[in-house]
């Protein structure tokens, strides 16, 4: 089995998320499943064809640096579940 | 009048020629939700206030002749992952909290720069990851048809809330099947456009390159006509198109002489298609050609295929999409918790539901070094494979027409208990979303327990117009998107 435990914890640390027992089992199950699924992808033969990203030709978006109103800072602060009048605020990060 | 039983442009006429008013209109659904919506629990929020305040708006503007446009004036519901300004907007998570944009959506934007009226706020699948509409933090929404069966997913609420007459229109988003499949599962008409076609600008991403939104309603000139008002280039999106766009409505004349039409062999040999839903979706075929298509068979070699190069590409860019829900910007943060990391860990693991966990791991996984190859670049090479099948089937046929889902609307609880199963019931869905197709969903008939089933119109890109016009043409000659159910 490609999908084992270890696997699981190491990328729901990479994801920032915590699992229990139970539900990391579960993850390592349905995980497993759907993985093993995709397997059926190397029957198709892609040697020499080129990964596509975007349906339609999309090239980087240019435009002149202009100086515009923005959205008030009060109103986007609202949102945070923790905040100052200035900032959001998050446990210390730096000792 | 009986405002419930009116499309959006009979809604839209009527309130011009002074018969009825916005606020009556609006107030017809708000309070037809007020009655149903306990059985169905379509909608996550109602905004009773604010839309009637923007419905008598709407009447002194047309009164006045400063609106003009079809849909001015007409009650419209949109999903919770659209952000609507300073309307909660949820995406059926916890972890958006009471969250409240700051801004209007493009499409939100556009619909009511036109005067038509957001009532309310849509459930569906927690991040729109899901095909029945149960993942929903705020609950599972029923289908009006059955109560004990799902809607279908991830846009559950905008089907539902059509079908049981608490919306008269509604806007959906589709990036495997959202739109379409609860379409078909509810009996309505929904249309998911060619990428690039709406801008999604304050639509909160699930996967960027397959998501795009679209109109669920009860017909196709319905649909045409909130094309018409979302459609065009926005330079907040810079996927969406600089191209010349038709116009929709105007482009619907129910001709379809001399077009070709395609019906997938590999499509309906699948294992576990309802022979009840083979059988209505080539009676669509029958129909159009008796209206003078051609219909032909068509290898669709590939099908094998789109649901695990969906998945991966999917999962990858959620994975990524997703990293900003943090605790720290907005809506729910964990009480407990040791540390900035241990926030992130915190808050995302009380946050996020099951299947979001599960297509974030997925996703992380097929992004990961040593893994990426294998899966994430061999998903954008399939990708690229179906999407010249695509370009070669275009250059002979019209469309193509399929089903939409393998059976009908399957009871609650149902798919959660096998979820790789309810993954390979998208496979008619998610290959219009990996080649950025435009996919209509028409009602066309009824299973022996009476519940509804959707075919399938898929069309070349920006062909738009040609598969509104066939889903039109369709609708000219039948009755099934008349139907509606008794909600009990």
């Amino acid at each position: 089995m490609l999908i084992t435990k270890e696997l699981v914890e190491y990328v729901a640390e990479l994801s920032r998320i915590k699992l229990d027992e139970q539900s990391a089992e579960k993850m390592e199950k349905e995980l497993g499943a759907i993985v093993e699924y995709m397997e059926v992808l190397n029957k198709l033969d892609t040697d020499g064809v080129e990964p596509l990203s975007h349906v339609f030709n999309i090239t980087n978006v240019m435009r002149e640096d202009e100086v515009k109103e923005s959205y008030d800072r009060a109103d986007i602060l609202k949102n945070a579940p923790e905040r100052t009048d200035e900032t959001f605020v998050v446990p210390k990060t730096v000792e | 009048m009986d405002i419930l039983n009116m499309t959006a442009l009979e809604i839209g006429s009527a309130i011009k020629e002074g018969k009825i008013t916005s606020v009556e209109a609006t107030k017809a659904v708000l309070e037809a939700a007020k009655s149903v919506d306990e059985a169905i629990n379509a909608y996550i929020t109602i905004c009773s206030a604010e839309a009637l305040a923007k419905a008598a708006e709407a009447d002194k503007k047309i009164a006045a002749g400063e609106l003009k446009g079809p849909l001015a004036g007409v009650p419209i519901a949109i999903k919770d992952n659209i952000c609507t300004k300073g309307v909660k907007t949820t995406c059926a998570s916890k972890i958006l909290g009471d969250f409240a944009p700051v801004y209007n959506a493009t499409v939100v934007e556009k619909l009511e720069a036109e005067g038509a009226v957001v009532v309310g706020k849509l459930n569906m699948d927690e991040f729109a990851m899901g095909s029945t509409s149960e993942t929903s933090y705020y609950g599972a929404t029923k289908n009006p048809w059955d109560t004990n069966k799902v809607p279908g997913g991830s846009s559950g609420g905008a089907a539902a809330a059509v079908a049981a007459k608490e919306a008269i229109c509604s806007l959906g988003s589709d990036t495997g099947g959202s739109i379409r499949q609860p379409a078909a599962y509810c009996g309505v008409t929904g249309f998911k456009p060619t990428y690039g076609t709406v801008s999604r600008f304050g639509l909160i991403a699930y996967a960027s390159s397959l998501d795009q939104i679209g109109p669920v309603a009860k017909d196709v000139a319905d649909c045409a006509a909130i094309m018409d008002v979302i459609k065009g280039k926005d330079s907040y999106d810079g996927t969406s198109l600089d191209v010349e766009y038709p116009e929709y409505l105007k482009s619907l004349n129910g001709d379809v002489k001399g077009l070709k039409i395609g019906l997938p062999t590999e499509c309906f040999k699948t294992d576990g298609l309802d022979p009840e839903v083979s059988e209505k979706v080539k009676a669509v075929a029958d129909t159009l050609k008796a209206m003078g298509a051609e219909v032909e068979e068509v290898s669709l070699p590939f099908l094998d295929y789109v649901i695990p190069a969906y998945y991966i590409i999917a999962a990858a860019e959620a994975s990524s999409n997703l990293s900003r829900f943090d605790g720290v910007k907005y809506g729910f943060r964990a009480a407990d918790y040791d540390g900035l990391v241990d926030l992130y860990n915190a808050t995302r693991s009380e946050g996020f539901g099951n299947e979001v966990k599960k297509r974030i791991l997925l996703g992380t996984f097929v992004l990961s070094s040593g893994y990426y190859d294998a899966y994430y670049r061999k998903a954008l090479k399939v990708k690229a494979v179906i999407k010249q099948k695509f370009d070669e089937i275009f250059s002979k046929f019209d469309c193509i027409i399929c089903p939409v889902a393998p059976s009908t609307a399957p009871l609650i609880g149902k798919s959660l208990a096998d979820p790789l199963k309810m993954y390979l019931s998208d496979i008619f869905t998610v290959s219009v979303n990996i080649a950025g197709l435009p996919g209509l969903s028409v009602p066309c008939g009824f299973d022996k327990s009476g519940m509804p089933i959707g075919a399938q119109i898929i069309g070349a890109t920006l062909s738009d117009a040609k598969v509104l016009n066939i889903g039109y043409a369709y609708q000219q000659s039948t009755e099934f998107h008349k139907s509606f159910p008794e909600v009990k």
